[in-house]
C-alpha cells in the first residue's frame, strides 16, 4: 500500500481519527437505535430556523404557531384525521420498503381507491350496514391489483417497482381526473366533483365529531394487522429477509415473485382504503384533484422512511409529519411564514435520513452499505 | 401543409427541450451507477433560479447562468450523498424533489411576495434567433425558439460521442458498468460519480431556464409539472444511453404538441397527459421482451438495495 493518503480511493483506509478516544465515545453514543430518527428531525428543524430567520421571520414564533394550531383543541378533531391518512399513506409504503422496494405510486392507488368507493357509495343503492364495508373492499381491490402490476412488471420484464408505480401513477390519476370531468361529474357544478353520497352511503361516524370518523379505526386495524404479520408471522419474516438480501432469501426458498406480488398488492389496498375513507368522510364527493393536494402520500412515504418501515414507529412519526402539515396553516397565519416551510422540512428529514449510511457504517465499522 | 408540418416539428422541439437536457443530466448520471430521480427537483430549482436571476440582473443570460451555477451547487447534496457516502440516491431524490418545491414557492412568497406564479413586468425572457427566419426548412423551425434549444442537441451529440470514443468516455462509462473492476484499474469511482452527478445538475439548470425563460417567461409554482418524471422514464427507456435520447425526447415531445392541438379539436387533455408515460411503460415492456437475454444486463439498475427482482 504505497499510495499516499491523500487520493483517497473507494476503499480508502479508515482515517486515523477514528481511533481517537473521543470519536470512540461519540460513537458509542451514536449506536442507540433513537440518534438517527431524532437527529434527522433536529437537523431538519434548525434548518428551517436558519430558513425563517434569513427570510427575516422569527422562528420561535412560527414553530410555537405550528404546535399551538396542530394541537388547538378545536381543531384535535381535524389533526387526528389527517394523522390517521399520513399513518395509512405510511403503511403503503412501509409494506414494500420492508422488502427493500419503493412504492412512489401512492396517488395513483389513492385515487383509484377515492374513485371505487365514489361509484359503489355515488351508484349502487346499497342499506347503510352494507355501504361503507362494499366501498372499502372494492377500493381494496382495485387499487390492490392496480399496485400488483408492478411486481410482474419486475420479476417478469425488469422494469424496478420504483419506476414502474412512477410512471403507472399519472395514467390512473389521469383516468379518475377524466371520469370526473367528463363522466361522473355533477350536472351544473363548476367544480369537477361528484354528487354528494346518500346518508347511508358515508362513513360511519363517532359521536358528533365532524373529522374523524371510524376511518381512523379502519387504520389503525390496519396497522395493527402489519405489525401482526411483520413480527409475528413466516410472511412478515421473509419480506424483511429478501429486504435485507434478495438473493439470500430466494436461495432459501422465498418465492420472491409470489411476495412481491403480495406487498404489492396490500400497498395499493392500503392506499386506495385511504383514498375510499377521505372520499366517503365529508364533505362526501369525490373532487378532482383534492385528494392529492393536501400530499399525504408523500407525507406518508417520509414518515415510514423515518420509522425504517417499522411498523410499531409509525403512529409516532406520522405525527411529526402531521403536525407540520396541520400547523404549517396556521402557521402561515398568525407568524406570517409561507407553509411551503412545510414541504422544505419534510425534503430536509428525508434527506439527512439518506445520508444516515455515514453514521451507520461507523457503527458497523465497515465502508457505508450503498 | 408545408407549413403546417413545420410548425408542429418546432411546437414539438419546444415541448421536448427541457426534457433533453434534464434526460441528458438522467443519463450521464445512469452511465456512473447513480439512479438520479431528482431531475424533477433540480429542473424546478433552475426554473426558479432563472427567473430570480434574470429579474434582478435584467439579462436573460444572467439568469441562465446563475440557474446553472446554483443548480450543479443545488445537486451537491445527492452528488456527496452518492458518489462519497454512499448513500441511496433514490432517498436523497425523493427528499431533494420535495425540498425544491418547498423551497421555491417559500422564497417566492418571502423574496417576492407573491403565490401562484410571479411574472413581475420587465423579467426579461431570453431571445428567440430571429435572424434565421428567412433560411427555408430551417428558419420556420429555429426562429421562434431559443439558442437553447438546438444547444441541448448539440450538447447530447457532443457527451455522446465523448462517452463512446475518448478514453474519459470509456472511463467513465466503466464505472457505471462495473466499479469494482474500474477501481482496480486505478479509476478514481467515487471522483467519477461526484463530478458527473454535479455535471447533471447543470444541465437540470439549463433545463429550469429554457422552461422559465424559453417557453414561457414566468415562474408558476411546480410549474415542472412532472417533466423531471418525463426525463427518468426517456433515461430508462435509452438505458442511459444519450445517443438515442432526442428519439425519446422528442417522441414525448411529440405526443404533448399533438396534446395541444388535440384539445383544440376536444379531446380530453387527460388523454395526452397519460401518453408519455403510457407510451414509457409499454415500450418498456415490449423492449424487454424483444431484447435477447444478453442486452437486459445492459439495462439500468438501481443501486444494490433497490435493485429490482430478478
Amino acid at each position: 500500500m504505497s499510495a499516499p493518503a491523500e487520493l483517497p480511493t473507494d476503499q480508502a483506509p479508515r482515517p486515523s481519527w477514528r481511533e481517537h478516544p473521543v470519536a470512540r465515545v461519540a460513537g458509542i453514543a451514536v449506536r442507540h437505535p433513537a440518534v438517527i430518527p431524532l437527529g434527522a428531525v433536529i437537523v431538519a428543524v434548525l434548518i428551517g430556523g436558519v430558513i425563517i430567520v434569513a427570510a427575516g421571520l422569527d422562528p420561535i414564533t412560527a414553530y410555537a404557531a405550528v404546535i399551538s394550531g396542530a394541537l388547538d383543541p378545536d381543531s384535535l378533531d381535524y389533526t387526528f384525521s389527517v394523522w390517521a391518512f399520513i399513518c395509512g399513506m405510511a403503511l403503503a409504503a412501509a409494506i414494500p420498503l420492508r422488502m427493500g422496494e419503493f412504492n412512489l405510486g401512492g396517488n395513483g392507488q389513492l385515487v383509484l381507491g377515492g374513485l371505487a368507493a365514489a361509484l359503489v357509495a355515488g351508484q349502487l343503492d346499497l342499506p347503510a350496514i352494507l355501504s361503507v364495508p362494499v366501498a372499502l373492499i372494492a377500493a381494496a381491490v382495485l387499487a390492490g391489483s392496480f399496485g400488483a402490476i408492478s411486481a410482474p412488471l419486475a420479476t417478469k420484464f425488469n422494469i424496478p417497482i420504483i419506476i414502474s408505480t412512477l410512471l403507472l401513477s399519472p395514467i390512473a390519476i389521469a383516468l379518475v381526473s377524466y371520469l370526473v370531468r367528463f363522466q361522473l361529474g355533477e350536472e351544473g357544478s363548476a367544480v369537477a366533483q361528484t354528487e354528494r353520497f346518500p346518508d347511508e352511503a358515508q362513513m360511519w361516524s363517532i359521536g358528533n365529531l365532524s373529522y374523524t370518523n371510524v376511518g381512523l379505526v379502519v387504520i389503525v386495524l390496519l396497522m395493527i394487522a402489519f405489525w401482526l404479520v411483520d413480527s409475528r408471522t413466516a410472511v412478515g419474516f421473509e419480506l424483511r429477509v429478501v429486504g435485507a438480501n434478495r438473493r439470500f432469501g430466494s436461495y432459501g426458498g422465498v418465492r420472491v415473485g409470489r411476495l412481491a406480488i403480495g406487498a404489492m398488492a396490500a400497498s395499493g389496498a392500503v392506499a386506495g382504503i385511504v383514498g375510499a375513507i377521505i372520499v366517503l368522510s365529508s364533505p362526501y364527493r369525490l373532487i378532482d384533484g383534492a385528494l392529492l393536494s393536501p400530499g399525504y402520500t408523500f407525507a406518508g412515504l417520509a414518515a415510514a422512511l423515518l420509522a425504517g418501515g417499522r411498523p410499531a414507529l409509525i403512529p409516532v412519526t406520522a405525527i411529526l409529519f402531521t403536525v407540520l402539515q396541520v400547523g404549517g396553516a396556521s402557521m402561515e397565519r398568525s407568524a406570517d411564514v409561507p407553509r411551503q416551510l412545510s414541504d422544505v422540512l419534510q425534503g430536509v428529514v428525508i434527506i439527512v435520513l439518506a445520508l444516515r449510511t455515514v453514521i451507520e457504517s461507523r457503527r458497523s465499522g465497515g465502508k457505508g452499505a450503498a | 401543409m408545408h407549413l403546417f408540418e413545420l410548425s408542429f416539428i418546432a411546437a414539438v422541439l419546444l415541448a421536448a427541450t427541457p426534457v433533453l437536457y434534464a434526460s441528458l443530466a438522467g443519463a450521464i448520471s445512469a452511465q456512473v451507477g447513480v439512479f438520479n430521480i431528482a431531475l424533477e427537483g433540480q429542473m424546478l430549482w433552475g426554473a426558479f433560479a432563472a427567473v430570480v436571476g434574470s429579474f434582478y440582473t435584467g439579462s436573460a443570460w444572467a439568469g441562465v447562468l446563475i440557474a446553472v451555477i446554483s443548480t450543479a451547487v443545488f445537486s451537491i447534496t445527492l452528488a456527496v450523498g452518492a458518489a462519497w457516502w454512499k448513500a441511496d440516491p433514490i432517498v436523497i431524490a425523493i427528499g431533494v424533489n420535495l425540498f425544491a418545491l418547498g423551497i421555491t414557492g417559500f422564497l417566492m412568497r418571502v423574496l417576492f411576495d407573491v403565490s401562484g406564479s410571479f411574472s413581475p413586468r420587465g423579467l426579461v425572457g431570453l431571445e428567440k434567433m430571429r435572424f434565421l427566419a428567412d433560411i427555408p426548412v430551417i428558419g420556420p423551425i429555429f426562429a421562434g425558439q431559443t439558442l437553447l434549444v438546438p444547444l441541448a442537441l448539440v450538447l447530447i451529440v457532443a457527451v455522446g460521442l465523448w462517452l463512446k470514443f475518448t478514453p474519459r468516455g470509456l472511463r467513465l462509462r466503466g464505472v457505471g458498468e462495473h466499479p469494482d473492476a474500474a477501481a482496480s484499474l486505478g479509476i478514481n469511482v467515487s471522483r467519477y460519480q461526484f463530478w458527473v452527478t454535479i455535471a447533471a445538475g447543470a444541465l437540470c439548470g439549463f433545463a429550469g431556464a429554457q422552461l422559465s425563460l424559453g417557453n414561457v417567461t414566468v415562474f408558476t409554482e411546480n410549474m415542472t409539472a412532472g417533466r423531471g418524471w418525463i426525463a427518468v422514464a426517456a433515461v430508462m427507456l435509452v438505458a442511459g444511453r444519450p445517443l438515442w435520447l432526442p428519439l425519446a425526447c422528442l417522441g414525448f415531445g411529440a405526443a404533448e404538441a399533438l396534446g395541444f392541438r388535440l384539445q383544440g379539436i376536444g379531446a380530453p387533455q387527460q388523454l395526452t397527459d397519460a401518453a408519455p408515460y403510457a407510451i414509457t411503460i409499454l415500450v418498456l415492456v415490449a423492449t424487454r421482451i424483444r431484447l435477447p437475454a444478453r442486452f437486459r444486463r445492459r439495462s439500468l439498475r438501481p443501486t444494490p438495495s433497490t435493485e429490482s427482482i430478478s
